[in-house]
């Protein structure tokens, strides 16, 4: 019985399929990439339940069939080995061997086919302690935190870092490659279905790492080029709908914030933090914390990010130029974050 | 073990492998400089993989000099030719013959890397920090951990030549020496490869 | 020195100077049991951090160092030295030397691990550990602030260098020392496999002692082989750190699947089925082992090509691995299995390792690796084959030869509730991170976030790690309980096959008093089975040469370990402490290459005595 419960992976993986969360498992792809290396997994499962079995099975055999007995006094036959057997038990794991690598060397070079075609799109994806940068050179849009994509649509990904290493990682619809500094890696994904995809970063890359996270949003193709135009054009001007209280807050903003964080291409610097154009479309802060419906998290996060996300190079906004803000001012700000969106 | 205080006229004809102690060392000293083998490799494939990180600073084709880096090579080549002949008296029993050629042996070695120091001085006025670029760093880790391989080795024969310089041959010394030649013999080979790879590829290629 | 003056020594100066294989044996058990502790006290404090979601139990900076530590401990300071103990202790045992090729050596290469490994765990104490995984990939670890990663590269490079020591003794004791008729192909394959181990160990390590020295260079003297800016590159780090890396992990198996090519005969009472299969398996692996390492870096965009390559050759590790796992099945067909403690663990391993095997294969799978690779899959694949090899293997090892080190045999009883105990927690803990994995959990993370699917594995994996303590912790008691089993008869088990159970218990100083004449693989279950029981003698009994102890090894390592503090605060304007240590280590170098020392006998009148005194 002890035993039995090791064979589970058959039907485990089944149920696992539907346990993990879908827009996190790569046991439940969502694009052409992951569906592949699913098929890849698929098939090396099999073929090494093949081989627990067949060994699981002698064992067992062996354990209680030979088993020393109290009234057994035989000597056992001392065999050398035999030639015969040791042949078969070389061949036909390579036989098994090959009937995996084979399909692997052919995927990997499928998986390898970045170069850009007409109807391809290409993203520059920069890693940054502990956040992402995503750059759209055919569209001249930077975005941070949250990647837009059209559906049906194949990416291909330039990864890139600025500090240490990283690796991008959307189970549901692509397995992993590295951001290295200094060297450009890519890749592609395709999402054929609307939807949020998470991503993390898989590489050790300081205190945060585990909160780097990201989103892969594809929608429509139409609505990306929407997207893509109005980030280039920027969010409504809050003087313009007369949201005074917004109006207050985007001094605030082009106090203080506006030297690290860019909003439609204006300001921010290579060394600052992710671009807030659709800022207001974010469902978490800083990659993981939930927007709540008061902005307690989202004004914490702005007085004092340090402990949130330790490592991160963003200062309390006490330290910056604009000064501490009392709760008013900080409305104010949070109200002009709000008005950051692009989709509506 | 009664046999180590033998003296030269009664030595076998391969004193340094004669005993077991003998043939430990000889072995197990053969198996070290299989690990300074991986070492060295290391080094070298560092430095192929960083010589073209120049950093806007001077590359090897703005400082090397080969006429400097032949004699080099042809001074510690010969250092090499001469602890052959160390061996070869050794094995005629002659330690007078051992002591001389093991003296000049160090003597050349000293030599070289006299101009290995006049080198590096040479490169560092023109512009060549350690902490330059990528080059630079790979290139005075490479060929500095070959010097300093070649110091510890005048010191170790050094430290043999005055330890026994009154002993004669013995079962206990003759390993001694014998192992300290191989190790010479050796960093001569990662020289040639250092001549090779870092001198005539930086200048040819 | 003579024969008495040598018997005359305190306890104390006796350990520290000691050149006999047996106590150096017992010194790296000993030590290697403590930082195994350590190195699981550190895993049970991560594993209480992942219990729940966003848990606040330790800070994220914390939680790195430990899993730095833990990794780093495990490998380098528990896995190595507990192998090198019983390496030690019995591989001059089994091809019956009287001690191994370099005594003096063979020490330094103990006090060196020893000081290596305690200048690492004293970065705990000075500011903070190591905090950027024990494969220490640059840039993180290049640009880490503080002193951490200075005590991470001079722990290791001192350490480092006690093992490559080590290994270089073992190859030239292995091929020199053997007895008369102890040709290699009737070599135990505990021997056999350390050979092969020591074999990697030579060539392998010097790749790491080349990249901790680049980064040593780096954070103290600000050399620039890693940094972008100035032309360097951060994949040359990841290359030389598996090309250690990687043979490092057979370092570590072989010797575990030798323990069980021994352990498994004597308690199936057979002899080892296809021994040459064995040997060539072996070697087989250990060249493998070195063409694989660029399968830990196929996403850090090789291209198809060497991707494909890497794929392939690491798939036929299967292959030999394969065959050693039926080689054993075999050796038990046809048997009459005793499920002594010993033989349970090594009867555990086989399902285990297995378990883990097929893993790998499915890590070598290049495109599937892209999913994979940097997740709890990986922890759980390493865990499956460290634990289910290396651990059990040492466990093994432990109840099989305790007897014949210590004296005493360890209870069967507890033994047997600590193996189903830490067998149990092991599976419970590991089995479930493969989900972990491919459900979207990536390795190294201090927490995760509620609400992603990961909450109920990763409570079970916890409780999993808790039995595997409990489980450790009586096996440590029944080490003191079970004193009382002393044993006085060489052949402990009954079946004994191999030298080390032909000579007395406690073992003599001189292992023999006459080296044995070997006639078989298995030469003692030939002298039972085809003889008169008892060992033919290739010499005459007569004085036995022994080396003199001597503290030099001690202060040699002891003068790199206060040059080490040189280097770690370099900055600080610390240097001379490198000059005066620097100078403690040759000085001591130039004293033993001046002092000739000869060693001393053992008269012939007191083996003599001894052999009485056993009724021989």
């Amino acid at each position: 019985m002890k035993y039995l419960w090791r064979l589970l992976p058959f039907t485990f993986i089944m149920l696992l399929a539907g346990c993990g969360k879908q827009n996190l498992s790569a046991l439940d792809p969502q694009g052409p990439v992951a569906e592949t290396q699913f098929s890849l997994i698929r098939l090396s499962l099999y073929i090494m339940i093949f081989v627990i079995v067949v060994v699981f099975a002698i064992y067992v055999f062996v354990l209680i069939k030979f088993r020393d007995k109290e009234d057994d006094t035989h000597m056992p036959k001392q065999v050398h080995g035999n030639k015969a057997l040791e042949v078969i038990w070389t061949t036909i794991p390579i036989v098994l061997l090959l009937i995996l690598a084979v399909p692997n060397v052919m995927e990997t070079f499928t998986l390898a086919d970045t170069e850009p075609t007409e109807e391809s799109m290409t993203v520059r994806v920069h890693a940054h302690q502990f956040w992402w940068e995503f750059e759209y050179p055919d569209y001249d849009v930077v975005a941070g935190q949250d990647m837009y994509i059209p559906t049906n649509t194949k990416i291909v990904l330039e990864l890139e870092a600025s500090d240490v290493i990283h690796s991008f990682w959307v189970p549901a619809l692509a397995g992993k490659q590295d951001n290295v500094p200094g060297i450009m890696n890519p890749m592609w994904i395709e999402a054929p279905n609307e939807g949020v995809y998470m991503g993390k970063c898989t590489e050790l890359c300081g205190p945060a790492h585990w909160l780097m996270d990201f989103k892969v949003i594809a929608v429509d193709p139409d609505t990306f080029e929407t997207w893509a135009a109005n980030m280039v054009e920027g969010p409504e001007d809050v003087t313009e709908t007369g949201n005074e209280i917004a109006v207050e807050g985007r001094e605030i903003f082009e106090a203080s914030c506006i030297a690290c964080h860019a909003v439609a291409g204006e300001g921010g610097n290579p060394q600052g933090g992710p671009a807030l154009t659709n800022f207001g479309e974010r469902t978490v802060i800083a990659g993981y914390l939930p927007w709540d419906d008061d902005d307690v998290n989202l004004e914490a996060w702005i007085r004092d990010p340090g402990p949130l996300k330790p490592g991160n190079a963003m200062p309390a906004v006490a330290d910056l130029p604009y000064g501490d803000l009392n709760d008013e001012e900080m409305e104010a700000l949070i109200a002009y974050l709000k008005t950051l969106k692009v989709l509506e | 073990m009664a046999d180590h205080t033998v003296h030269s006229n009664t030595l076998p004809p391969n004193p340094e492998k004669a005993t077991l102690e003998g043939k430990n060392k000889f072995l197990g000293f053969w198996f070290f400089l299989g690990g300074e083998t991986v070492l060295f490799a290391s080094l070298f494939g560092t430095y192929l993989g960083l010589r073209g990180g120049l950093n806007g600073g001077p590359g090897p084709s703005d400082l090397f000099h080969l006429p400097l880096v032949f004699i080099m090579t042809m001074i510690l080549l010969t250092s090499s030719l001469t602890s052959v002949f160390a061996i070869i008296s050794m094995k005629k029993g002659n330690f007078k013959g051992v002591l001389g050629w093991m003296l000049l042996t160090v003597v050349l070695g000293i030599t070289f890397l006299g101009f290995e120091i006049y080198e590096f001085v040479e490169y560092y006025h023109y512009g060549l920090g350690f902490t330059t670029s990528a080059f630079s760093s790979a290139f005075y880790t490479l060929v500095g951990t070959h010097g300093a391989h070649v110091l510890f080795g005048i010191l170790w024969i050094s430290t043999l030549l005055i330890r026994y310089r009154k002993s004669g041959l013995t079962l206990t010394n003759a390993p001694k020496f014998y192992t300290a030649v191989l190790y010479w013999h050796f960093i001569d080979v990662v020289w040639v490869f250092i001549f090779s790879v870092v001198y005539l590829m930086g200048i040819g290629g | 020195m003579s024969y008495a003056k040598a018997q005359s020594k305190s306890t104390l100066w006796d350990w520290l100077t000691t050149v006999d294989h047996k106590k150096i044996g017992i010194m790296y058990l000993v030590a290697g049991a403590f930082f195994f502790a350590l190195g699981g006290l550190e895993a049970i404090l991560m594993r209480i951090q992942l219990m729940f979601p966003e848990f606040t139990f330790l800070p994220a900076q914390t939680f790195n160092e430990l899993l730095t530590m833990h990794g780093t401990t495990m490998i380098f300071l528990a896995a190595m030295p507990l192998l090198f103990g019983l390496m030690n202790y019995i591989i001059p045992l089994q091809i019956g030397a009287r001690d191994v090729a370099f005594p003096f050596l063979n020490s330094l290469g103990f006090w060196l691990f020893l000081f290596g490994g305690i200048l690492l765990n004293i970065s705990w104490f000075t500011g903070g550990a190591p905090d950027a995984g024990w494969t220490a990939y640059v840039p993180l670890s290049s640009e880490s602030p503080g002193t951490g990663l200075d005590y991470y590269v001079l722990g290791l490079q001192v350490s480092g260098l006690g093992t490559l020591i080590g290994g270089i003794n073992f190859l030239v004791t292995i091929i020199n020392m053997r007895a008369p008729g102890m040709s290699m192909m009737r070599m135990p394959l505990f021997t056999w496999s350390s050979f092969v181990a020591s074999m990697l160990i030579l060539f392998a390590f010097p790749a790491l002692t080349i990249g901790l020295l680049l980064l040593m260079l780096e954070r103290v003297f600000g050399a620039t082989f890693f940094a972008v800016d100035f032309g360097g590159n951060v994949i040359i780090w990841q290359h030389l750190f598996w090309i250690f890396g990687h043979p490092e992990v057979y370092i570590l198996i072989l010797p575990a699947f030798g323990i069980f090519s021994e352990v498994i005969p004597t308690f199936a009472k057979k002899r080892l089925f296809g021994y040459s299969a064995m040997v060539f398996a072996t070697l087989i692996i250990g060249f493998l082992g070195f063409m694989v390492w660029a399968h830990h870096m196929f996403t850090v965009g090789m291209g198809p090509v060497a991707n494909s390559i890497f794929a392939v050759a690491t798939m036929a590790i299967a292959v030999p691995t394969g065959i050693k796992i039926f080689n054993w099945l075999l050796t038990l067909w046809g048997g009459r299995i005793r499920f002594t403690t010993a033989n349970l663990f090594a009867l555990a391993f086989i399902p285990s390792f297995v378990m883990g095997g097929v893993t790998g294969v499915m890590l070598a799978t290049s495109a599937a690796n892209y999913q994979f690779h940097d997740t709890y899959f990986v922890v759980a694949h390493f865990h499956y084959v460290i634990i289910g090899g290396v651990v059990l293997g040492l466990f093994c090892g432990a109840y099989y030869w305790w007897p014949r080190i210590f004296g005493y045999t360890l209870d069967e009883k507890l033994g047997k509730i600590f193996f189903w105990l830490f067998l149990i927690g092991f599976h419970l803990t590991f089995f479930v991170q493969h989900f972990l994995g491919l459900i979207g959990m990536p390795r190294r993370v201090a927490s995760y976030l509620d609400g992603q699917g990961l909450n109920e594995m990763n409570f079970i994996s916890t409780m999993g790690a808790f039995l595997m303590g409990i489980a450790f912790i009586i096996f440590v008691v029944s080490i003191f309980t079970s004193m009382k089993n002393k044993v006085n008869e060489a052949d402990v088990w009954k079946d004994g096959r191999t030298l080390e159970w032909t000579i007395p218990v406690p073992t003599p100083e001189y292992n023999f008093a006459q080296t044995p004449l070997v006639r078989d693989v298995d030469p003692l279950w030939y002298e039972k089975y085809e003889g008169d029981g008892k060992m033919k003698a290739a010499e005459p009994l007569g004085d036995i040469h022994m080396p003199n102890g001597s503290i030099l090894p001690f202060i040699m390592s002891f003068g790199l370990f206060v040059a080490s503090f040189g280097f770690i605060y370099h900055d600080a304007g610390q240097t001379w402490l490198a000059i005066v240590g620097l100078l403690i280590t040759f000085g001591a170098m130039f004293a033993r290459s001046v002092k000739e020392d000869h060693g001393y006998h053992i008269p012939v009148d007191e083996i003599k005595k001894d052999l009485q005194k056993e009724g021989r």
